[in-house]
């Protein structure tokens, strides 16, 4: 009789403890939820100024002159955006390439190492990137691949403008290149490990049945890894979209539209680096908090996209390809 | 009769509890702003704590985040490069005093030409910022500099990508030289560039200036005389052609009306006077006109009453100017006209 009154009491501590449990666990779920709710509510009432001026022209103005209060986000759009495609379009590759190699070409005792320095890259912080980008890359950029660039490339039909300009190191091209740089080691760890649970039987089978590597990743690692190597992009494309320091430092931070990739431009996130901790007026502050915001909801874009992307190809699983 | 009395026994009490408060338990001051006078706000706050043992606490977050914070009272003192203009400085309740002269340089990176060489003046150099002149040979650069011989070299503009009092100073001469300037750029913290690409803080400039070749951008004076940089020769008002030196600013300081500007609203550019340098510009302190903590008001009167004494030498070996005698006495003079406590009483004796 004692015993069990005791268990009983014991019991009833325990479901007491398990609902403080769940109720803490909750808190910390719906916290994060409602922190989110918040900074999107304060942007939103931050740009209020903002939204009620311009309206949707300011999405579509290249103008950012502080001395008439009239802003436009054109330019730092297109910024972000352009700086974050090239640095996908050179990332990509490198890191698939990397990824490869480290986890079928490899000989076996340079992958730890390898996979260390790749991971190593990945823990330095940006501000490091943004030096190295001014004081070593740059200059290097200009005396020897900008004039090369000039003279081959930008004399081209098409293309050309896009290359031409004057050598100067900064840019949105060097902007693109050092992000390349920053997010090579995010995709190519992710990549990498993915690649590395593709079970031996699928690719040695295919192996067996006269398959070259080439044939082996394309057509085993690739399909049976697409969902990881997609995420793996689009956390690489959130770094480089929401990157401040080192694109500041390189990019040139000047509001132009220029359709060269060799002259300076602007991102959104490095206008408010440099702007916010001197804007006076209302106005000004605003149109930077719905720089913000937008910054927000592109982020929040890509993520979605990449979400939708990963559930289409999650849904085609197990089909014949 | 009685009440008066009770209010004059408060007030003897309030001000004996405050010397004997600042004597024995020195109140901590902190400010916040501009970033340009930091290295000599931090120098006197370090040599004022060896001699009074008062904290001064600065934070360089920038003259608009200055001006917000003495607005919103979180400091006991704002600082800025850009004057408040008289009106604003009304509507916040905020009286406003120089510090420090400092002077903005332009520089240049030409092959071939050394420090000081170039000779440029006003409406040139905004032409330059406007991009309308592209070469360094251009025919407006060489009219004024006969005998020097100029590249066929693109001319890159760096100019600051953040707002700053720098950038004010520098627009601000170019409006007065140039009308053009004036109608399509203005003058402002930041303003819309014309031509060129952006360096964040001085040290951004002067590092695009000295990695690109044929540019021209524009630093504090401390700056150019740090990285060694060529600077050029500016034509003043009065036609002649000066460098950037302690006593080309202190022509500038000594040609300023203070007297006459209400609320020391005074941009020292384009400034007359033979020997003067036509862009330079004080930096200002803010503090609220009636003070809540009339303590650390007082303590920052003190401190800044110190610096105008004892802390001239600190400022030339930082490459300021301290002000001259004439001025500081007239800004003593406001103290004690404009700064009261919550009562009303002067907090400045």
């Amino acid at each position: 009789m004692n015993t069990s009154f005791l268990q009983e009491a014991r019991l009833k501590r325990q479901i007491w403890l398990d609902m403080l449990f769940r109720g803490m666990t909750r808190l910390s779920a719906f916290g994060v939820l409602a922190l989110l709710v918040a900074i999107l509510g304060s942007l939103i009432i931050g740009s209020m100024p903002a939204i009620n001026a311009f309206g949707f022209n300011f999405l579509t103005s290249a103008q950012w002159d502080p001395v008439t209060d009239e802003y436009g986000a054109l330019v730092p759009i297109i910024g972000t955006l352009v700086t974050s495609a090239i640095a996908l379009v050179i990332a990509i590759p490198v890191s698939f390439g990397i990824a490869i190699f480290l986890t079928e070409l490899s000989p076996r005792v340079l992958r730890r190492p390898l996979g260390i320095a790749v991971e190593l890259l990945a823990g330095i912080p940006s501000i490091i990137y943004g030096m190295w980008g001014l004081f070593v890359f740059a200059p290097l950029f200009a005396d020897h691949v900008e004039p090369w660039l000039n003279d081959h490339i930008g004399v081209l039909p098409y293309i050309g403008p896009f290359f031409s300009g004057p050598p100067m190191g900064i840019g949105i091209l060097t902007a693109g290149i050092i992000l390349a740089i920053m997010v090579i080691p995010f995709i190519a760890s992710v990549m990498r490990d993915v690649f590395e649970v593709v079970p031996a039987l699928l690719k040695e089978s295919a192996y067996g049945l006269g398959a070259t590597t080439w044939e082996v990743v394309w057509k085993v690692v690739l399909p049976y890894t697409r969902i990881g190597v997609v995420g793996g992009i689009m956390l690489g494309l959130g770094r480089a979209l929401g990157e401040t320091m080192a694109v500041t430092f390189v990019i040139g931070n000047a509001h132009e539209l220029s359709e060269s990739l060799l002259m300076p431009g602007n991102s959104i996130s490095s206008a408010l680096a440099n702007e916010f901790t001197e804007a006076v007026g209302e106005l000004y502050t605003s149109a930077l908090i719905e720089l913000g915001l937008i910054l927000f909801f592109i982020t929040f874009v890509v993520l979605s996209l990449a979400r939708f992307m990963l559930y289409k190809l999650g849904q085609r699983e197990g089909q014949s390809t | 009769m009685n009440s008066k009395l009770k209010q004059l026994i408060i007030s003897i009490t309030a001000a004996t509890a405050m010397t004997f408060t600042v004597a024995s338990h020195a109140t901590d001051i902190t400010g916040a702003g501009a970033t340009f006078p930091y290295p000599i706000y931090a120098k006197w706050a370090e040599a004022y704590k060896a001699q009074s043992g008062t904290n001064m606490n600065y934070q360089s977050i920038g003259s608009g985040g200055g001006i917000k914070q003495i607005t919103a009272k979180t400091v006991d003192f704002g600082a800025s490069d850009m004057p408040l203009k008289p009106e604003d400085l009304e509507k916040n309740g905020l009286m406003q005093f120089p510090t420090v002269i400092g002077g903005v340089v332009p520089v240049i990176n030409v092959n071939g030409i050394a420090s000081g060489q170039l000779k440029l003046d006003g409406k040139t150099l905004a032409n330059i910022y406007l991009g309308k002149i592209t070469k360094w040979n251009d025919p407006a650069i060489a009219a004024l500099n006969s005998g020097l011989s100029l590249p066929d070299t693109a001319i890159t503009v760096v100019h600051r990508s953040d707002g700053s009092g720098t950038s004010f100073i520098f627009t601000n001469y170019l409006s007065k030289a140039s009308a053009d300037w004036k109608a399509t750029v203005g003058e402002g913290t930041a303003v819309s560039w014309k031509a060129g690409t952006g360096g964040k803080g001085n040290e951004g400039v002067a590092s695009y200036v000295q990695r690109i070749k044929g540019s021209i951008g524009y630093v504090e004076y401390a700056y150019a005389l740090q990285n060694k940089m060529n600077s050029v020769q500016l034509k003043n008002r009065d036609g002649q052609f000066v460098v950037a030196n302690e006593d080309s600013f202190k022509a500038a300081a000594a040609g300023a009306q203070w007297d006459k500007a209400p609320g020391f609203y005074e941009i020292l550019t384009d400034e007359p006077g033979k020997a003067t340098w036509p862009i330079s510009g004080a930096t200002f302190i803010l503090v609220h006109k009636s003070q809540e903590k009339p303590e650390s008001g007082a303590a920052v009167l003190k401190f800044f009453d110190w610096a105008y004494t004892k802390g001239g030498k600190l400022a030339s070996d930082l490459d300021y100017v301290p002000l001259p005698d004439s001025v500081t006495k007239l800004i003593r003079d406001a103290w004690k006209k404009q700064v009261k406590d919550s009562k009303g009483a002067a907090l400045w004796k």
